[in-house]
């Protein structure tokens, strides 16, 4: 089943950058699609990538650009990006729009774990990217994707409300190749998912001293319990025989 | 403004700036810059001060002292400093209010400590953050941690003991009854990265703690490595809605120690940019107060013609939101030949519309029982506390600087200065709006008589500035803003500091907000127009 992302109005090839959402396509043909699911992926997709709501993260300038997206003139309500969520339990994406600073890093990547899964982030700006014309600074984190995983990269400074909005047609063009059933294409692997130690918990470990929260993994099982249960065994068993 | 420093002696200093404040009138305190004067002079503080009633403006310097702090025995605390080398200067936080902030950020950059300042904690970086960056000493180091910050519940008090030694003591910031939460950094009611810890007693608000840095950039620090015409960009990047008259005080400091005389048709150019500017600031927080009080429609009508303001700025500036137009000796281009037309046509759709804001949400019943009495702040505590800009002129502080120190064509054209007496605010709103009518004002008298001649009078390559210490204040759009320059003959200055228009105003809070609602809360900082790039620089 062949499937390519299409947005209205816009030609496929005139589209930047079709090379890494080809390899994502790829990927996802690896070994087929199912019709069935494949189907209802695209269906659900379909929904998901119109209905985009993102996390309202701006710290600085490219934020107040965010805000003119969705007013009168640009109006980004016509690709239903216009939700916007003060609570990353309820945004599908967060729209960093802004200078990550060392006191916010933390602030950030909490954000980011906070969010349910299937989660985006889209950089807006020169400093988001690479720390832009902060880049010399000593409390300037020379770009968000050392923190938290990015999706699309929105380069200016700050990006003109259309560069904005075609960062997010960008996402939407992703999340409409993504095998929602089953295997995700989410930069977030799953045992980061399960055994991933949030910044909170690290506080707890380094700072306090408090290890309450460490994850209990079982790897090997202890040979007094082996005992224990053979012991218990041949005990039934002879029971057994008796009776 | 060259700045001649005034100097006392070490022991006398706290009585001297008493006595500037009482007898000779000084009672705004502008700023204070934290200096490393180097190796010879060490560490210290300039304060630049003014007479609100005559203008009239003055600076002193003052060296810290150091000694070893503490041995242990008379501190109540944990002995976080004791044994350390300690610089220290007496604080006047107590005669000038805004001083508690100011003199937090100075501990925070060079690590002087001010004696019989209550809460000496850091201001804009982390409590774990090694050392003092503003040191000339200090090495750079940009690695950064993702673990929570854990940040200490007191603060400290610096005294000499009865010996002359130096000691610390803990001042406990809340009770353990006291409930306590945090508004921010990521908070949409803060516009921005602010975080305000408040303690509350039910609904009503009995402390407010700012904390700041969260959008620290360290741009002065930067500065210190970059040759003059660098410096211009990042200005505009701090409070980005006035992009124009941030870079206008830079490039004024350095005009100024340089001595370039400017043609008139930059004056003329850089006062309509100025206000065009103030127009596109003053509908954005006439917008986003109508937001945040919950009136959509308001806000999409402000932000509609917002674009109207960009458009003719866009065309001569190429940029939409952050113009990089002005450098030292004049502006980066001529104005596009369109730019008169336009701007008039601005003028003219502008007026009426700014009666529209106020028939949708200005005039409303509704805005008016929220607004008014919400955050009131009296005349001298407006004063004490450097409230500046649309703020302290709705409690009638006549602090504009485009009258009291005029510069460019401001002491040329009409205008009025807009001032209330309501100290609350639905005053400050409506100061903002008529901001607007005087700016317009402006803007038309100066559109159709721009002169003839050069948009740049050439400059070296490399620009050097003389030696001395500067300082140059423009009306930002929320206040003054001034840039203080220390230069040493260098193409790269020794030591620029800002004084930035929201930090004095998030300061105000706490006192504004006492006994008020928390819900007030959000009203008063929507209606005070801060802006926290800005703050934090």
């Amino acid at each position: 089943m062949e499937i390519k992302p299409k947005i209205k109005s816009i030609p496929y090839n005139e589209w930047n950058d079709n090379e890494s959402l080809e390899k994502i396509v790829d990927e996802l043909h690896e070994g087929g699609v199912n019709v069935v699911t494949g189907t209802l992926d695209q269906l659900i997709n379909w929904g998901r990538s119109n209905s985009l709501w993102s996390l309202t993260f701006a710290t600085s300038c490219c934020g107040i650009e965010f805000m003119a997206c969705g007013c009168s003139r640009y109006d980004f309500a016509r690709f239903g990006f216009e939700v916007t969520r003060n609570s990353p339990r309820q945004a599908d994406l967060i729209m960093c729009a802004g200078t990550i600073t060392h006191k916010m890093a933390p602030a950030l990547k909490r954000l980011y774990d906070q969010m349910a899964e299937p989660k985006y982030v889209v950089a807006v700006g020169g400093c988001a990217i690479s720390g832009g014309p902060f880049k010399s600074s000593y409390h300037v984190v020379k770009g968000i994707e050392e923190i938290v995983p990015v999706d699309v990269f929105v380069p200016g400074c700050p990006p003109r409300p259309e560069a904005i909005m075609y960062g997010m047609m960008q996402l939407q063009r992703k999340v409409k190749v993504e095998k929602f059933f089953g295997g995700a294409n989410h930069k977030q692997t799953r045992e980061e998912a399960a055994l991933g130690v949030s910044n909170e918990e690290l506080t707890f470990r380094e700072k306090l001293g408090d290890n309450r929260r460490n994850p209990i993994v079982v790897t090997d099982v202890p040979q007094e319990f082996v005992d224990e249960m053979k012991a218990a065994q041949t005990a039934a068993k002879a029971k057994e025989e008796n009776a | 403004m060259k700045l001649d420093f005034l100097s006392f002696d070490f022991d006398k200093f706290a009585s001297e700036m008493q006595n500037l404040k009482t007898a000779k009138g000084f009672d705004y305190l502008i700023t204070i810059v934290g200096e490393d004067f180097g190796a010879e002079e060490g560490l210290g503080c300039v304060y630049i001060l003014e007479n609100t009633n005559t203008h009239e403006r003055c600076s002193v310097k003052m060296l810290a002292k150091s000694q070893v702090c503490g041995d242990g025995m008379s501190s109540n605390g944990t002995g976080d400093t004791d044994g350390q080398m300690m610089s220290y200067i007496p604080t006047v936080s107590h005669i000038w209010r805004v001083a508690e902030l100011l003199e937090r950020e100075v501990y925070d950059f060079y690590g002087i400590v001010f004696l019989g300042h209550p809460d000496m904690r850091r201001l804009f970086l982390r409590t774990d953050f090694k050392g003092y960056p503003f040191r000339k000493d200090w090495k750079f180091d940009d690695s950064y941690t993702l673990e929570d910050d854990v940040e200490p519940d007191y603060g400290l008090e610096f005294y000499l003991d009865k010996d002359g030694n130096l000691q610390s003591k803990q001042n406990k910031l809340f009770t353990q009854d006291d409930y306590v939460i945090n508004i921010g950094p990521q908070h949409p009611a803060t516009h921005g990265v602010l975080r305000l810890q408040t303690v509350l007693d039910g609904e009503t608000v009995k402390r407010i703690y700012p904390h700041f840095g969260y959008i620290h950039r360290g741009i002065e620090k930067m500065w210190e490595q970059m040759t003059y015409p660098q410096t211009l960009a990042l200005t505009d990047r701090l409070n980005y809605l006035g992009a124009m008259q941030h870079r206008h005080a830079l490039v004024g400091v350095i005009e100024e120690a340089m001595g370039v005389e400017l043609t008139d048709r930059i004056k003329y150019i850089r006062t309509i940019m100025d206000e065009l500017q103030r127009l596109d600031s003053h509908l954005l927080f006439t917008s986003c107060v109508a937001q945040d009080l919950g009136a959509l429609t308001a806000f999409l009508y402000g932000m509609r013609d917002r674009e109207h303001v960009l458009n003719c700025m866009e065309e001569t500036t190429g940029g939409r939101l952050i113009q990089n137009y002005y450098r030292i000796g004049g502006l980066q281009d001529d104005i596009d030949p369109n730019f008169v037309k336009n701007v008039k046509d601005l003028v003219k759709y502008l007026r009426p519309m700014i009666q529209e804001y106020m028939d949708v949400f200005g005039d409303n019943v509704i805005t008016h029982n929220r607004l008014e009495n919400c955050g009131p702040m009296s005349l001298e505590d407006c004063i004490s506390y450097a409230v500046t800009g649309p703020a302290g002129r709705a409690s009638g502080w006549k602090n504009d600087v485009r009258k009291n120190h005029p510069y460019d064509l401001y002491d040329k054209v009409e205008w009025e200065q807009c001032t209330l007496d309501t100290c609350d605010s639905m005053g400050r709103y409506l100061v903002h709006i008529n901001e607007m009518y005087q700016s317009l004002r402006i803007i038309e008298q100066l559109i159709d008589n721009i002169p003839e001649g050069d948009f740049y009078v050439k400059q070296k390559p490399i620009i050097k500035v003389p030696e001395g210490q500067w300082y140059y204040a423009v009306e930002g759009v929320a206040g003054e803003f001034g840039v203080y320059l220390d230069s040493r003959g260098d193409k790269s200055p020794y030591r620029m500091k800002m004084r930035p228009m929201g930090l004095s105003l998030v300061g105000a809070f706490d006192p504004m907000l006492r006994g008020q609602k928390i819900a007030d809360l959000i009203a008063t900082c929507a209606a005070i127009d801060v802006v926290i790039p800005d703050i934090d620089r």
